[in-house]
């Protein structure tokens, strides 16, 4: 072996790529588990997670184990932990468990079957609302930072007018003129196509002019949407449209993606200057890869944060929904009306109140503090501090 | 600086039409007719309806209905579709006993945030911080409704004071001072409730940016020349961290007309809030499109306000 190979083998390690010593995970749960209350918050989470889906096998279906609808009105503001009288109720009658763990209500409903029923509420209700406006977030906020600073001509706005006016005149049942502009928007269209194929001449300039960007569209959006009060819009939606727990979370994530589309937008603008996507971008890779494989991950921290305190500001905007009477219809238990029903018994029932009052007050804090320890991992310049 | 006035006062005034068009939309789209709101009444017949149609220019194309309710909007003349008063009188009413919530509530939000805020950035990592952080937390993760009967349970079963409406039923002729005392224990509950949130909120930002400033290198200077550490705190790293805030007082100009739901419907408070609720329950839509309208030029105001304010305070910001 000469000198020279030996001082190869001995440098090869050197040279060759270096893996970090942790992996990306193991990095961030040796910062996380600092925090003992972010990583309570974890747990809990879990917990509420494992408790919602059993607590949906447990209570659906046509013979439920635990069946949260079931009336008995001999054994009616049990408290929590008592024993069934079976003398006085048939069979099918008995609790589960053969206790009635949470007490029952103010027709004999068992409060335990019926929170498990309303936990799975809770949870769809917090994690469809929040996919929505994630979603949307993303979406807007994607475009706005990466093609933001391209003009809207004025054709595609005049196009966008006719074909919606369209829409709407033959909804509205103007069918003639309706359709007739659906026309002329779809011609003008096919005209656009042959225009971008380089088959035809182009309009004079005047009509293709651009207006303003499309960064601007977007942020007017959301400083419109911001001037709305926000629980008031939902209540009037929710009132006025049919009673159905979907409309509950499709509108609670409609009226809440502003602050997703800003951050995404914020980061995004950032990104696409550096040099990674610069590099990309030379390599001839597409903009739909360089968004989604090397833009997003980059920027979905501060979505994931504020995802996860939306979670829980969507539990408690539920609650305050069927507080109010509005939301799941009556027969179904949902962690709020189990709470409107008790408030008219709190000095007689006071468990009717607490115990769904402490399952919300326990979720969102669990929610709230997870997001937190999130945030304090995943921002490096909070971390130092 | 003027020219920046005039593009906001624009741009703004764009938004407020289009938040006009949505909420109006939103509301006359919405499945349901404002007409057909009791159908089973006997007295409700079909010309009734049919009168009630066209005295409210029920019978027009939407955006002929857009334009009158927006013109009656802005000569004043809108009424409700319930009882005939005029939109903006009953406003102003409801509002007049919403002001006291507001009021007390920001004054406690405003005077209890800072001092525990700028303690716990001063005493880092201390029990204090640890504390208040997690009662902050607890604060905005509990139900407004059920923080509101705990207290109820506490104040009415320990200190015996009345709680529920603006003041206690017949009290005809007792003395000035128990009509005020009973008026401010009514006060008392209501607007604690309100303010919770805002205060947790906002002395966790207060923490953040007193926490921001103290990092600072001209802090550091500070110290090191030996200057007795309040005059640090309060001198130095203070009325920096304070910048921010000032723009918030623009921002709370929309809680003016939101008053909570909630809160007053739990208190019997007959207050903003519980006017909207009652005006959506009972399909009133000029009272809905009103409070909407109105308190979409609040949210306008305010950050116009915060703005120019941040331009007046910080003369590094020349927009």
């Amino acid at each position: 072996m000469t000198p020279q190979a030996s001082y190869q083998s001995e440098a090869q390690p050197l040279d060759a790529p270096l893996a970090p010593q942790k992996s990306r995970w193991e990095e961030f749960w040796l910062l996380f588990k600092r925090n003992r209350l972010a990583v309570a918050g974890m747990v809990i989470f879990a917990l509420f997670f494992i408790t919602a889906i059993g607590g949906l096998l447990l209570t659906s279906g046509v013979d439920p184990v635990l069946d949260p609808s079931l009336v008995r009105l001999q054994e009616k503001m049990q408290p929590p932990l008592t024993q069934p009288n079976l003398d006085s109720l048939s069979p099918g009658q008995a609790p589960y468990l053969g206790t009635y763990l949470l007490g029952t209500d103010e027709l004999g409903r068992d409060v335990f079957a019926r929170m498990l029923q309303g936990a799975w509420v809770s949870l769809t209700v917090g994690f469809v609302a929040v996919g929505i406006s994630v979603l949307i977030g993303i979406f807007l906020g994607g475009i706005a930072g990466y093609y933001g600073q391209n003009h809207i001509r004025l054709d595609h706005l005049l196009l966008t007018g006719t074909l919606i006016g369209g829409a709407v005149m033959i909804a509205v049942g103007r069918i003639t003129w309706g359709s007739g502009l659906l026309v002329f928007g779809s011609a003008y269209l096919l005209f656009l196509f042959f225009q971008s194929q380089r088959q035809i001449e182009s309009l004079p300039p005047s009509i293709q002019i651009r207006t303003f960007t499309i960064d601007t569209l977007i942020m007017r959006l959301v400083d419109i949407m911001l001037c709305f009060p926000t629980f008031f819009l939902i209540l009037t939606v929710v009132a006025l449209l049919p009673a159905s727990i979907y409309n509950i979370m499709v509108v609670i994530g409609l009226t809440s993606w502003m602050g997703t589309t800003r951050f995404v937008r914020a980061e995004f603008l950032s990104l696409r200057e550096q040099d990674f996507v610069a590099a990309a971008r030379a390599l001839g890779v597409g903009d739909l890869r360089i968004i989604f494989r090397h833009m997003m991950p980059n920027a979905v921290a501060p979505v994931l944060v504020s995802a996860t305190i939306g979670i829980a500001s969507a539990i408690l905007t539920e609650a305050g929904l069927s507080f109010l009477g509005f939301g799941v219809p009556p027969p179904h238990a949902t962690w709020g009306n189990i709470l409107s029903d008790g408030q008219n018994y709190i000095f007689d029932a006071p468990w009717l109140t607490f115990i769904p009052g402490i399952a919300i007050l326990i979720v969102v804090l669990a929610f709230n503090l997870f997001g937190e320890g999130l945030r304090e991992v995943l921002n490096p310049k909070l971390r130092e501090r | 600086m003027i020219s920046f006035i005039g593009r906001s006062i624009v741009q703004k005034t764009v938004t407020l039409f289009f938040v006009s068009v949505v909420s109006f939309l939103i509301i006359y789209l919405a499945p349901g007719k404002p007409s057909q709101i009791d159908p089973m009444n006997p007295k409700f017949t079909p010309e009734m309806v049919e009168r009630f149609r066209k005295q409210f220019h029920l019978d027009e194309p939407l955006h002929v209905q857009y334009l009158l309710f927006y013109r009656d909007l802005f000569t004043g003349r809108t009424v409700s579709w319930k009882d005939n008063q005029p939109v903006l009188g009953k406003i102003w009413d409801r509002f007049l006993n919403s002001l006291p919530l507001f009021i007390v509530g920001t004054i406690l939000t405003w005077t209890l945030s800072f001092p525990v805020g700028i303690r716990s950035a001063i005493f880092r990592g201390s029990t204090f911080d640890r504390g208040s952080t997690f009662v902050a937390y607890f604060l905005i993760s509990i139900p407004g409704f059920f923080f509101a009967y705990l207290l109820i349970i506490l104040v009415v079963t320990q200190l015996h004071v009345p709680v529920i409406g603006m003041q206690t039923f017949g009290l005809g002729d007792t003395s000035p001072v128990h009509m005020v005392m009973d008026r401010i224990w009514h006060l008392v509950i209501p607007s604690v409730l309100g303010a919770t949130g805002g205060i947790a909120v906002l002395s966790r930002y207060v923490r953040g940016q007193m926490l921001e400033v103290e990092g600072q290198d001209y802090v550091r200077t500070a110290r090191a020349k030996g200057l007795p550490s309040e005059e640090v705190h309060y001198r130095h790293a203070l009325r920096n961290a304070l910048l921010p805030f000032v723009t918030m007082f623009g921002l709370i100009l929309p809680g003016l007309i939101g008053g909570s739901v909630i809160i007053e419907s739990i208190f019997s408070w007959p207050g903003m809030g519980r006017m909207a609720y009652e005006a959506i329950l009972a399909r009133d839509y000029p009272i809905i499109l009103t409070v909407n309208f109105l308190s979409a030029v609040l949210v306008l105001i305010g950050t116009f306000v915060s703005d120019v304010l941040y331009m007046a305070v910080d003369p590094r910001i020349r927009l």
